[in-house]
């Protein structure tokens, strides 16, 4: 028993917790909740790797499902739409690829940001962890998924023999780009959504409406004058960053505006919302 | 307010802290009045923006010292469990401050962070994890919580073939391992077979003489009697009395 009873040793430099109601201070913990939540990397990442693993727990191939139903989802695609389109194979089925990688990246921090907290309530009622924990968690496993499906890239560059060059690196940024952006907005879709329980099903539907708005299944040439449909669509920008170095194309200056733009925006709103409403999430899950 | 360093006192510290609970779900205010007042402990009011709010909890002060062991007693709906999470710091108080000096380790529900598709072992670092233990700490203590599972072989199998009780010594050897100074049990504890609750009991006094802090919400008063040398009576959102655990039982049985 006396092994039991350990002196503490590194854990819990920080024996002391204050909570209060008001105002006060409500930036400062709300910082320190971001900080501190990014310190607890081990366990986020642990959590947003068994949330993949239990989707596919028992299954022979096990997360790589992720990897080959996107694969038939861009061939089956692919084809066809080159087809209706009248369009080179070589040329369309590697946009079509990319784009869809990307776009499942985006959509998933929409569409899955509303269970972001309320399907942590198991969780949050039983024990205080930075709720940030949560954001980093779901925004790993949708890094994974990511790579798994980057796969099918590789397969289809080696196939159609069109390499990138050197420009593909450009895609890194552009990434972490969209990465920043969609933890962001995941964050404020679950605080919403664990107060207004009607958000993910407005969401859902709107990312449908997106995903056909946006040129992802047919090329932004498409447009020829009414290119207005793509400029102002801030998902094409976020997109195009991640999209066009893939494809060995610079993203034009106008993309990177509107994403540092979109990026200030959400930064400003999200900040603000967690800020003022961060000490409510766990009467709201 | 005082101030919390490594060799600090373990403390708990509650200053005229209230919660309240916005009910955001339809149905008329008039009909949640009459099911909720007659229901449950809490007070309804309206808060500002004319909101339907429960005041689970109200103006509670009180102190917790290194070596008290409390038993939080109160019918159903009383805010026991309310006041557990605030101390733990799951609910931010809607007013009032609520301060804590030590390593708190709260045990309300069994199937915290339990993934039934991955082994004992597995579950133990996942749980020692979100509990705060960095994976060295969790290496170092992992004999001992395996020991006093005397779950043996089944570690190394899928925890969804567990049994309640099997689960409940899990995380009871996770949730002590690292010896808390601020222990917060719900009632569950008490589902556990005979055995296992006496060498439970043995494990907690031996950190409680460490200075540590119990606060045990339970409706069993026998339960009560056994575990803690305090007590506080809590009716609707508010400190009826407290004190010494034998007052507080006699008052109570006598009062319901």
């Amino acid at each position: 028993m006396a092994t039991l009873v350990k002196q503490y040793t590194k854990a819990f430099r920080h024996r002391e917790l204050v909570t209060y109601g008001g105002s006060g201070g409500a930036f400062q913990r709300a910082m320190t909740d971001l900080s501190s939540g990014l310190a607890l990397w081990p366990l986020w990442g642990r959590l947003g790797w068994y949330d993949i693993l239990q989707r596919y727990r028992r299954s022979i191939l096990g997360p790589f499902w992720l990897t080959a139903s996107m694969a038939i989802m861009v061939m089956g695609l692919g084809v066809l739409y080159a087809g209706l389109f009248n369009t080179a194979i070589h040329d369309f089925l590697p946009f079509l690829c990319v784009g869809l990688l990307t776009w499942n990246f985006i959509s998933s921090f929409l569409t899955e940001g509303g269970t972001l907290f309320t399907g942590a309530e198991s969780h949050i009622k039983q024990i205080r962890v930075p709720y940030s924990v949560y954001v980093y968690r779901s925004s790993w496993s949708k890094l994974i998924i990511f790579a798994h499906n980057f796969v099918i890239y590789v397969g289809v560059l080696i196939y159609f023999r069109n390499w990138p060059g050197a420009v593909a690196f450009l895609a890194i940024p552009g990434l972490l780009l969209v990465l920043f952006n969609g933890a962001l907005v995941s964050l404020y879709i679950g605080m919403l959504s664990a107060r207004f329980r009607d958000v993910p099903q407005v969401i859902n539907s709107v990312v449908q409406i997106i995903f056909f708005m946006t040129p992802i299944m047919w090329k932004p040439e498409l447009l020829k004058t009414r290119t207005y449909i793509s400029d102002f669509n801030p998902f094409f920008h976020l997109l195009e960053i991640v999209r066009a170095p893939l494809l060995g194309n610079l993203p034009t200056m106008g993309n990177y505006l509107v994403v540092l733009l979109i990026t200030s925006l959400n930064v400003v709103v999200v900040g603000a919302f967690f800020t003022r409403f961060r000490p409510r999430i766990s009467y709201w899950v | 307010m005082d101030t919390c360093i490594v060799s600090s006192p373990t403390k708990v510290t509650l200053e005229n802290v209230s919660v309240s609970f916005p009910i955001y779900h339809g149905g008329s205010r008039s009909l949640k009045k009459s099911l909720l007042f007659r229901g449950t402990g809490g007070h309804l009011a309206s808060d500002a923006s004319h909101r339907i709010t429960v005041e689970a909890l109200r103006n509670i002060s009180l102190q917790f010292h290194a070596g008290d062991r409390v038993a939080l007693i109160g019918s159903n709906g009383a805010g026991k469990t309310t006041l557990l999470r605030v101390i733990a710091g799951i609910y931010e108080p809607t007013a009032g401050t609520a301060t804590t000096c030590g390593r708190i380790s709260p045990m309300f529900d069994i199937g915290l962070g339990i993934d039934g598709e991955i082994s004992g072992y597995e579950n133990i670092r996942l749980r020692a994890l979100i509990l705060g233990l960095s994976a060295d700490e969790i290496e170092e203590r992992m004999a001992d919580i395996a020991e006093f599972t005397e779950l043996g072989d089944f570690l190394d199998i899928p925890v969804r073939t567990y049994s309640t009780g099997m689960l409940t010594r899990l995380t009871f050897a996770v949730a002590t391992c690292f010896s808390p100074e601020i222990l917060l049990m719900d009632e569950w504890i008490v589902a556990g077979d005979a055995a296992f609750l006496a060498k439970a009991q043995h494990r907690v006094k031996s950190f409680i003489q460490d200075a540590s802090i119990l606060v045990l919400a339970s409706h069993s008063l026998d339960i009560s009697r056994k575990w803690c040398n305090k007590a506080i009576w809590i009716e609707r959102g508010e400190v009826k009395m407290s004190g010494d655990i034998e007052n507080v039982l006699a008052e109570f049985t006598t009062g319901v």
